[in-house]
């Protein structure tokens, strides 16, 4: 069974969301998603600054296997990019809740994020699959 | 049921995802397929291969029944050992199968065909040697582990014995050799030096683990196939299958027409297609972001293709495939990707030997 930490909150599309106070959350993809993807080659971002809303696809996580697009789990502006997964996109499958984020939202409205599934409620759904 | 290999056992200690591929229980990796790919470029890698067939052709008529049953001519074959890759084509001229023949004697032929094409391969064989005086056996008493990368050969010679040494010092690329209790041939799938070793079943799971033991990287069929693909070799039932003419497949090399009189299964079909010309097979690559897939729609001067084969190459650092396009292709090809139409160039397949680039 892969790791799904209980401090974050889950999207059935296997985004995380971490807040990080101020109505900004970092968002990834969780240890199952990576391992289901196998090594990534390319992770496409969106740019900073862009409008986002929930379930339009940002980014792209492209591995060897398929390439996989990336929800976002809430509305809001994007606020920063991990630059890291330029060269070393491999942080996504190394380190997926840490070094291998993707990028911070700014929410609308910071609330959204009760709606997302906890860790019990995500491990459901992947056991659902 | 999924078929096992005697190594199954082997790759759940080294932690493998486990994959069906044809019915049979396989590695795809071992935890990271870029780093296996890695290792049998610049050390050594190991791959299971014990799923594919081992097939004896034996008798006073072996020499003839291949001759007539294979597109490229065992006849060419005079050196014991010497190795022969070749399709065996359908009265269609599509491709049943690819294979590799080993010559011993012109009474006796070794062949190793596909895993995945089993069953249909051995009846075609059967049925073609109805007029031959041929015995055609199996040989499921042997496991197959191929050693490949720069490293391969000096670290797989630590496990041989004198007498296997001797066999196999100075050995060319492309012939194998009975040395005691091992076949060794110095062939491969991954573009590399190295071995391919069939090894009695009993004793497979320790050879395995000695190799292990000297450093050499267990390796899954992903790796298996982006070192394939690199090197520009055929997949069979992706790059080619039933309905494919092997001059549509990059394997025009693999057919030899002379002596015009020698009969073939599939030669007159292929010589009207030669008069009539086809489709081609050749390599694209792309240094844009994003990885070329098979099935995507390839444009070219006058028609339109599509991808065989594609991936991302770990060696290269971006993306590369073999495509099937009309034979008036020039220089360039647009591809669509994700709803885009991306530039690609248009290059011989091949793309990486000895683990250095050839584009």
């Amino acid at each position: 069974m892969s790791n799904i930490p209980t401090d974050l909150r889950y999207a059935s599309t296997h985004e995380w969301v971490r807040p990080e106070g101020d109505g900004v959350f970092t968002v990834g993809i969780s240890e199952h998603a990576q391992e289901l993807l196998g090594d990534m080659v390319f992770v496409e971002l969106p740019d900073v600054g862009s409008e986002v809303a929930t379930g339009d696809d940002v980014a792209v996580a492209e591995s060897v296997k398929a390439a996989s697009d990336v929800y976002a789990p809430l509305t809001g502006e994007v606020v920063a990019i991990n630059e890291d997964l330029e060269d070393s996109p491999e942080l996504v499958n190394s380190d997926p809740y840490g070094d291998g984020w993707l990028f911070q939202i700014k929410a609308e409205d910071p609330e959204e994020v009760e709606a997302l599934l906890d860790a019990e409620g995500y491990e459901t759904s992947i056991e659902d699959e | 049921m999924p078929n096992k290999t005697v190594l199954h056992a082997k790759h759940l200690e080294s932690k493998a995802k486990m994959v069906d591929f044809h019915g049979w229980e396989m590695p795809i990796n071992y935890g990271s397929q870029i780093e296996e790919h890695h290792a049998v470029r610049q050390d050594s890698g190991m791959f299971d291969v014990s799923h594919m067939t081992i097939v004896d052709v034996t008798g006073v008529d072996a020499q003839n029944y291949l001759r007539f049953l294979l597109a490229n001519d065992v006849a060419k074959l005079q050196d014991k050992g010497k190795a022969l890759y070749s399709g065996m084509l359908n009265h269609a001229g599509g491709v049943v199968d690819d294979l590799i023949v080993y010559y011993f004697s012109t009474e006796n032929y070794r062949l190793v065909v596909n895993s995945a094409t089993r069953e249909k391969d051995m009846d075609w064989l059967l049925k073609q040697a109805a007029e031959f005086d041929v015995a055609i056996t199996e040989r499921p008493e042997f496991a197959m582990i191929a050693v490949q990368g720069p490293n391969a050969k000096a670290k797989a010679a630590e496990l041989f014995s004198a007498a296997q040494k001797e066999a196999v010092a100075g050995m060319k690329a492309f012939y194998g050799v009975q040395a005691e209790d091992l076949f060794i041939a110095t062939t491969g799938y991954t573009g590399e030096a190295g071995y391919e070793i069939m090894v009695p079943n009993a004793d497979a799971a320790d050879f395995w683990q000695k190799l292990l033991d000297l450093g050499v990287k267990p390796c899954g069929l992903g790796a298996r196939d982006t070192l394939r693909l690199e090197a520009g070799m055929n997949l069979y039932g992706q790059d080619m299958d039933e309905n494919t003419s092997p001059l549509a497949a990059n394997m025009a090399w693999t057919i030899t027409w002379q002596p015009n009189d020698r009969n073939f299964v599939g030669r007159e079909v292929l010589e009207q297609q030669k008069i009539d010309g086809t489709d081609k097979l050749v390599g694209l690559v792309m240094t844009d972001k994003g990885v070329l897939r098979a099935g995507q729609t390839v444009k070219v001067a006058g028609g339109e293709g599509v991808i065989t084969s594609g991936t991302f190459s770990p060696t290269l650092g971006h993306s590369i495939a073999l495509a099937r396009v009309p034979a008036s292709v020039t220089e360039n090809a647009e591809v669509e990707i994700r709803k885009k139409w991306v530039t690609v160039n248009v290059v011989k397949p091949s793309f990486v030997r000895n683990g250095k680039s050839v584009l």
